[in-house]
């Protein structure tokens, strides 16, 4: 991909696949789970990247791999010219004030047995920010920012609900005032009239800070209302990459097409109007993924090249990128 | 529409725990009626008593620590509430079965798929394993999983997640029910899954014309299924009305205010999402005025004094609420 002046994190041809061993005592590698599979793509400064697809397809694994969180297979990721992935353990954890990560399950990533305090505050203890005094008013600006009561310093996880708790997931990561934000899901565990509380937050707080947000989730509606430009994945694989508003508009990838039909809109006049694209059958296992395009196996309008030939994910038109090699015929059969 | 049968009829039912911390209050007197071939869609946040509702009227609560109150759950004319535990059983898994929300966890993982489905064939139809064996087959067929005689020797960690919920319509399927209820069978499920399996109901609901209760808390989901939808709130049933009315029109400020909050793909409201402040009550104390209250843009005084009890206010639409939200003034 084309190195653009704008970018503030670029990935390219990131890889990772996890080992499938066999063997007790000696282990050999038998296999591998193919979780990402070669992906390239940039992400704007201030910009929010929504990234989606089904479960298994590697979303949550390229958040982390971007984070070294996940030491990738081969590739690279350049945050602001730095090269993540041959960085040295104390660059890393320099650059890594810079990114941060919010997780999808509040109930699991907050240590029960931490005040609530202690678990914003880390962050900065880690990188010896300011006395400790300096640090407890951080905490509290930072819990009157996220909408808390700064009094719950003292408290622990259990006394607060899932929407709280998220939102002490986004006041420790913005602690250390970072620029990048992997947001892994962080609505996907919350109650529908709790999730839009989350997200207006999270865009506020972009706003305020210019924050950059790579956005994971598996609810488009979601996605679509937050994101800029969004990127769908399926098998390891980027389909498809694109502005909102094009992807919505001009859908290339099959995948991404039916995808799309498949999302309930909660209005029984529209749902009944609908044209769905109902695929066939489940997605293959990554670790025996099918040859050629991985979509051929479920894609409703696949020809013999499909088998054989993986399309090569490219710019199709200016800023639009998709990997089919009949874009044209998805677009006709979706008519 | 041509008048139907009442088959289910639930009045007045409660459902307490008591747990260590106090008396949990899950379901706090709900009435409604299913009739035959009717699709219900049953909406509400994690914790609104949706499943609870249904586990109580099949009764499959373990009580203690579940206390079930109720008037009378009529099906068919018979009282739930007062037939033997046999006689409960045999309308259970043959006249009224259940989906259950995870594929993973539902199915025995050490018994095949095909003793599973031939289960409730001997024990309800009385059949032999033959027969059992030729008709889950023929189950399997019919919710599409290909190569069926061969997959019922299969375990369920053979099968995916789709394919597992399949197997579970297919058992629930087994003995021709008058009533299914599916308990968020979808939402373990990626979308496209989801999207397979509610075209699938919907093809078997017009095959075989039983009547289908819907629980989820994805109103897009229902949108596209159910002909009426009751949304449920703190325990309490607080909207009851016909699919196009409840989605065109909602009375109750929660439903309104739900349907606002919800990002949509067809892209009618693209700015700030609208929410709702605060979050659903504890149910350790039973709320004496209207549970949504707290959280209520147009709660008005009443609102604090008494709970609303569900009237109809239009023609088969019904809500628990004392205020007209198109005026702000009481109904």
């Amino acid at each position: 991909m084309t190195k653009e002046n704008n970018a503030l994190v670029r990935v390219e041809n990131l890889v990772k696949h996890f080992p499938i061993t066999q063997g007790i005592v000696v282990q050999r590698q038998v296999g591998a789970v193919k979780a990402v599979d070669g992906l390239s793509f940039n992400i704007k400064q201030g910009e929010t990247l929504g990234l989606v697809g089904e479960s298994g397809c590697g979303k949550s694994t390229t958040g982390r791999a971007i984070l070294q969180l996940h030491e990738p297979t081969s590739g690279h990721v350049y945050y602001k010219d730095e090269d993540l992935t041959i960085a040295s353990a104390s660059t890393l954890r320099k650059l890594r004030r810079d990114i941060q990560i919010i997780f999808q399950d509040p109930y699991a990533s907050l240590n029960p047995r931490m005040t609530i305090g202690d678990i914003i505050g880390e962050p900065l203890e880690v990188h010896n920010i300011g006395t400790p005094k300096e640090r407890r008013e951080r905490v509290q600006e930072l819990l009157h920012l996220v909408g808390l009561n700064p009094f719950f310093i003292k408290r622990y996880p259990h006394e607060f609900s899932g929407g709280q708790r998220q939102r002490i997931g986004v006041a420790r990561a913005l602690a250390l005032n970072p620029e990048f934000i992997v947001c892994d899901e962080p609505i996907s565990a919350l109650d529908v009239s709790v999730q839009a509380q989350v997200v207006n937050l999270l865009e506020e707080l972009q706003e305020k800070f210019n924050l950059t947000y790579l956005f994971i989730a598996h609810d488009l509606s979601m996605v679509r209302h937050i994101s800029d430009r969004i990127a769908v994945m399926y098998l390891g694989k980027l389909v498809e990459l694109a502005d909102r508003a094009e992807l919505f508009n001009n859908k290339m990838h099959p995948y991404t097409i039916a995808l799309l039909s498949a999302v309930p809109i909660p209005d029984p006049i529209k749902e009944r109007q609908r044209k769905r694209i109902i695929l066939l059958g489940d997605v293959p296992s990554p670790a025996n993924p099918p040859s050629g395009c991985r979509f051929h196996t479920r894609c409703p309008i696949a020809e013999e090249l499909c088998k054989q030939e993986d399309p090569p994910f490219e710019e199709k038109q200016p800023g639009h990128w998709a990997a089919c090699h009949f874009v044209k015929k998805a677009q006709e059969y979706m008519e | 529409m041509e008048k139907r049968e009442v088959i289910l009829d639930i009045r007045d039912l409660k459902t307490r725990f008591h747990t260590r911390e106090g008396v949990v209050h899950a379901v706090n007197g709900i009435t409604y009626q299913v009739h035959s071939g009717e699709t219900l869609g049953i909406v509400g946040e994690s914790g609104c008593g949706k499943s609870v509702s249904m586990l109580s009227v099949l009764d499959l609560l373990i009580s203690p620590p579940a206390e079930i109150d109720t008037e009378a759950i009529y099906y068919k004319g018979e009282n739930l509430r007062e037939i033997s535990k046999s006689e409960m059983r045999r309308i259970r898994g043959s006249n009224i079965t259940m989906i259950f929300q995870d594929p993973m966890t539902s199915l025995n993982p050490v018994l095949t798929i095909g003793f599973q489905i031939k289960e409730p064939l001997k024990l309800h139809m009385g059949m032999n394993d033959e027969q059992a064996a030729q008709r889950s087959a023929e189950l399997l067929d019919l919710v599409g999983i290909p190569d069926s005689e061969k997959r019922l020797s299969d375990y369920p960690h053979q099968f995916s997640g789709g394919m597992r919920q399949r197997a579970m319509i297919a058992i629930a399927l087994a003995c021709n029910p008058t009533l299914l209820i599916a308990d968020e069978p979808t939402t373990a499920l990626d979308v496209t899954i989801q999207a397979q399996l509610v075209e699938l109901v919907k093809e078997i609901q017009e095959k075989l014309g039983m009547a289908l209760i819907w629980i989820t808390h994805d109103l897009g989901v229902v949108a596209g299924l159910a002909e009426r939808v009751i949304v449920m709130y703190a325990g309490f049933v607080v909207e009851d009305a016909k699919v196009d009315e409840l989605y065109g029109n909602p009375l109750h400020p929660y439903t309104s205010a739900l349907l606002k909050s919800l990002p949509r793909l067809d892209g009618t409201h693209d700015d700030t999402l609208s929410t709702i402040e605060g979050m659903p009550p504890g149910l350790l104390e039973m709320p004496k005025c209207c549970p949504f209250e707290p959280r209520c843009e147009f709660a008005v005084d009443k609102c604090r004094e008494m709970n609303p009890l569900l009237t109809e206010v239009e023609p088969g639409h019904s809500i628990a609420c004392w205020v007209d939200m198109k005026t702000g003034e009481l109904r």
